[in-house]
């Protein structure tokens, strides 16, 4: 596929990253050649300099005959014209588009197609506050993901000795919890997958992803770990887009702290935010976080936009009693570096926000793309098309299915109904199909099986 | 600053002034009473010398700045007065100027403390221009709190703009005001009809129902009894007026914008609307209750109705009376008092420090308790979820300093010339807060006529001051006002 990336930063750079090893043919444009450079020099991708919305600099980088235009430059305007110029110039057949401020998205005439033309608008911001806001619902999981509109989730957590299940055969779970219906589909043991059958031992230190419907998660995070009690006071470190969302998310049933060095953001957002304590100073200051009292943070979150400053707030929070701390990393060594020791959770901010760009870029009617393990293995929803002559999926029970090995198909769902998948259930079209990946590599050969075949059409 | 261009509109509106004594002289001319020779030389006089200044300064065609404003407040409050007393000077015999003064501030700047007893006995038409001052005077302060003041920026007063007609960023003093200004009376006009209609259906006659129309919607508290409401011992009567005080005592603005988009919304976003129906409807029930506990009322229902009518009366500066409040127990009275100088709305023809001005001093303590808990602490005064600059925040407390000050100081000057402490401090801040009637010799039966010349004049000062927001005054008075 041919694709035109506008704008080099974090998100720009990680969608050209996941994209490049995907086999597309890409292009970059930003106006900065300094970060043009650096990606040029690590992937194998071309890039032009200039102005993303010029129609001129479109050209140069070849959009006459790009597939697909994804803005995602710093700015708003700039990422709107440039899809109104792609669709109504070069008939780009579709462009996605980073929209951060709310206003546009109030009335859809202003991204339809007969304003700016996006057909897919994304928040890299929004996206990573409900990633967080899960995880102060779920303080002891270390994701949790969204399917089908929220009827099925995918947590990933950390078994524990004392666990019920930990130290037992997955098949026992059956025994543990009768009436509920889950499924564990990946234990990664020591940053490699097993591929999990009956008699697979989960053991302590196993990081274990199970589906399950929405309101099964906690029972059945209950067999992995000891539960924490529900969290009641936050600290965030950084005022910043992701800090001023997440605490207008949590300020109604959390007490927060927001915490920002800035005097006058501090000011912009004591008076946007109602009801959450907004506090002047540095995040790395012992003496505020002393006095802030950080030993009685049930969650101390780092959001601010440097990633040493992140780390070291956090570490400094959990050496002084915070209970759990999440932080925001976006070098992807930092991040094996500290995750799992002494920082809870650690967060690529390009990891979990590139999953709905994925879901687009992808063949098949694939609906969500989620990166898990930083971007080595992947769930993904797929709905199923055609009938048993025309997709290798449809009409088949589980078992029937050529799945490439790593890969599993979780769950199903059917209009409102969740099904857990077993070895006899037949998949019909229409399911929303829920299916874990756990060797990227592996993926051409899952999305083509969900692909209805041109030649029966 | 062009004091002369100031002068030529005071020429104006004194010429304009003498127009509004016309609207007595036809009732003295269609109720056929004695009084119309006073009012064809009052008129005569008020004519001539407003045509006198506006000739000598006609040349003095310049905008208007800032500082011209204040100085032309200043002198029309001080001013007209002068020309209102004419009437009553030339009919009343033996009425010192000083207390004809007094009289006349009293009613233009809506206070209604009265230096004249025997009130049943004056002819209708000298009422009517008591009242009809009130009404003047409410409809100055209206334009004066919602339009001008804002624009000079008074004592915090640039938050009450908010949601006044019309953007008034402009720092001259625009034909935009006069937009704003004819909106506002629009709606004083139609509720002033309105109150004068539901007077007379209560039972009063049409004279007193127009009169005390007037001095309802005004908030002054002139009557054409010297037993005030008591005279007519209705409680249909007291329901009227009580909700036409209350009307009276929301923001002009409000009503306006909620007439035009008809319906509550401007109610509910109006910030200080809430407050002050909770602060008036809490204060009621509370002191109904404790003149029942008491046992000033056996009657539960009589305690509410007297209750209901003096605290709404003196809550809203108004200062009617149906009894005498002065004899119950202290703390009923005191507790009236202490409503009337901050139970009002900013734009209201109320006067105090208005309600907006308690909320951000309320919110401000709150901000410093929690200050000391969590110092680097950021948080702004916030009303209706908007920030308040640490400016207004500032120019509210400085309001404040200057208000009790006042208070203090004049308290001090009225019992070093020999009143009694209850007499002065009632009487100060009765006055300040353009409220009428205070306590002790100035109770809601008697009269200001008790004070000594000196005394009149402190009192007549104070409701200027208070009138005027204090610093509209005080800015005036000040050297650097006054170079160049």
């Amino acid at each position: 596929m041919k694709i035109v990336i506008l704008g080099a930063g974090q998100v720009g750079a990680s969608v050209a990253e996941s994209l490049v090893s995907e086999q597309n043919d890409i292009t970059v444009v930003d106006v900065d050649p300094a970060r043009l450079r650096t990606l040029q020099d690590r992937f194998d991708l071309r890039t032009v300099t200039g102005s993303a919305s010029h129609p001129s600099v479109l050209a140069a980088a070849g959009i006459d005959d790009a597939d697909l235009l994804i803005a995602v430059t710093q700015h708003d305007e700039t990422n709107l014209v440039a899809c109104k110029i792609a669709a109504r110039l070069f008939n780009v057949p579709r462009r996605i588009a980073r929209v951060r401020a709310t206003d546009y998205l109030n009335d859809e005439k202003v991204l339809g197609p007969e304003g700016f033309e996006v057909d897919l608008m994304i928040c890299p911001e929004q996206v990573l506050t409900d990633y967080i806001v899960k995880l102060v619902e779920f303080p002891e999981a270390l994701q949790v993901l969204d399917f089908a509109d929220g009827k099925v989730s995918l947590v990933a957590v950390r078994a524990y000795e004392g666990g019920p299940l930990v130290g037992h055969p997955i098949r026992e779970l059956r025994q543990h919890i009768p009436n509920i219906d889950t499924r564990i589909v990946a234990i990664f043991r020591k940053d490699t997958a097993v591929v999990p059958d009956g008699n697979t031992v989960i053991e302590a230190g196993d990081e274990v992803f199970c589906l399950a419907s929405a309101q099964n998660i906690r029972r059945v995070m209950i067999e992995l770990r000891r539960m924490d009690k529900p969290v009641k006071r936050v600290m965030i470190a950084g005022g910043g887009n992701i800090g001023q969302r997440l605490s207008q998310a949590l300020a109604a049933d959390y007490s927060v702290r927001v915490i920002d060095h800035n005097k006058r953001r501090c000011e912009l957002l004591a008076a946007t935010l109602e009801g959450v304590l907004v506090l002047n100073g540095d995040a790395t200051d012992e003496e505020l976080l002393e006095e802030e009292n950080v030993a009685e943070m049930d969650l101390f979150v780092a959001v601010t936009n440097d990633d040493e400053n992140n780390i070291m707030s956090s570490l400094l929070a959990k050496r002084m009693g915070a209970r759990r701390v999440v932080s925001l990393i976006n070098r992807r060594s930092y991040v094996d570096l500290v995750q799992g020791a002494q920082i809870d959770v650690a967060i690529s901010p390009a990891q979990a926000t590139i999953g709905r760009l994925l879901a687009h870029v992808r063949r098949g009617d694939i609906v969500a793309v989620h990166s898990l393990r930083r971007g080595a293995a992947e769930a993904l929803e797929a709905v199923v098309h055609g009938d048993r002559e025309s997709c290798r999926v449809t009409g088949r029970r589980i078992e029937e299915i050529e799945l490439p090995p790593g890969a599993s198909i979780g769950a199903i769902v059917r209009g409102d109904e969740v099904l857990m998948a077993h070895h006899d259930t037949q998949i019909l079209a229409e399911d929303h199909v829920i299916v874990f990946v756990a060797d990227k590599k592996t993926l051409p050969k899952v999305e083509r099986l969900f692909q209805v075949g041109a030649r029966f059409l | 600053m062009r004091p002369l261009a100031v002068l030529r509109i005071l020429g104006l509106v004194v010429m304009l002034f003498a127009g509004c004594m016309l609207v007595p002289f036809a009732f003295s001319l269609l109720l056929g009473d004695a009084v119309l020779f006073a009012y064809y030389i009052s008129v005569a006089i008020t004519l001539v010398a407003g045509a006198a200044l506006w000739f000598a300064t006609r040349r003095a065609t310049g905008e208007l700045q800032i500082r011209d404003g204040f100085l032309l407040v200043a002198l029309v409050w001080t001013t007209l007065p002068a020309f209102a007393t004419l009437p009553l000077l030339f009919y009343i015999p033996g009425l010192t100027f000083t207390n004809a003064y007094f009289e006349a501030v009293s009613g233009l700047t809506a206070s209604g403390g009265t230096v004249l007893s025997g009130l049943d006995q004056l002819p209708p038409s000298i009422n009517l221009w008591r009242g009809f001052m009130i009404w003047l005077g409410g409809m100055g302060v209206i334009v004066l709190t919602v339009a001008i003041l804002p624009l000079l920026g008074v004592g915090g007063s640039q938050i009450f703009k908010a949601e006044t007609p019309g953007p008034m960023k402009d720092t001259k003093l625009t034909p935009r005001i006069a937009e704003t200004a004819k909106g506002l009376w629009l709606v004083y006009f139609a509720l002033t009809g309105l109150c004068l209609l539901a007077y007379r259906w209560a039972g009063m006659t049409w004279v007193d129902a127009l009169m005390h129309a007037f001095t309802t919607m005004g908030l002054g508290g002139f009557s054409t009894h010297d037993a005030s409401f008591a005279h007519w011992n209705s409680p249909k009567v007291e329901l009227v007026a009580i909700v036409f005080m209350m009307i009276a005592a929301i923001n002009f603005a409000t009503h306006f914008l909620a007439w035009r988009r008809l319906s509550l919304g401007p109610y509910r976003r109006d910030p200080e609307a809430a407050a002050y129906v909770c602060v008036l409807v809490g204060s009621v029930c509370g002191i109904a209750l404790y003149l029942y506990l008491v046992g000033v009322y056996p009657d539960p229902w009589v305690a509410l109705r007297f209750a209901a009518f003096n605290v709404v009366s003196v809550a809203t500066t108004t200062g009617y009376s149906n009894t005498d409040y002065n004899a119950w127990p202290i703390f009923a009275p005191l507790w009236m008092l202490f409503l009337c100088s901050f139970a009002c709305c900013s734009g209201s023809t109320g006067s105090g420090m208005k309600m907006i001005r308690a909320q951000i001093l309320f919110k401000q303590i709150f901000r410093e308790l929690l200050r000391i808990i969590h110092p680097r602490l950021q948080r702004p005064v916030k009303l209706s979820g908007l920030a308040i600059e640490n400016r207004i925040v500032l120019a509210v407390l400085a309001y404040l300093f200057v208000y009790v000050s006042c208070i203090i100081l004049a308290t001090l000057l009225l019992t070093a010339t020999g009143l009694d402490v209850l007499t002065g401090f009632s009487a100060a801040v009765a006055s300040i807060n353009n409220t009428g009637p205070g306590l002790g010799q100035v109770g809601p039966l008697s009269t200001y006529a008790v004070l000594s010349d000196f005394q009149i004049w402190v009192c007549s000062f104070l409701m200027l001051l208070g009138r005027l927001e204090l610093m509209t005054l005080l800015v005036v008075m000040t050297p650097a006002f006054w170079r160049k």
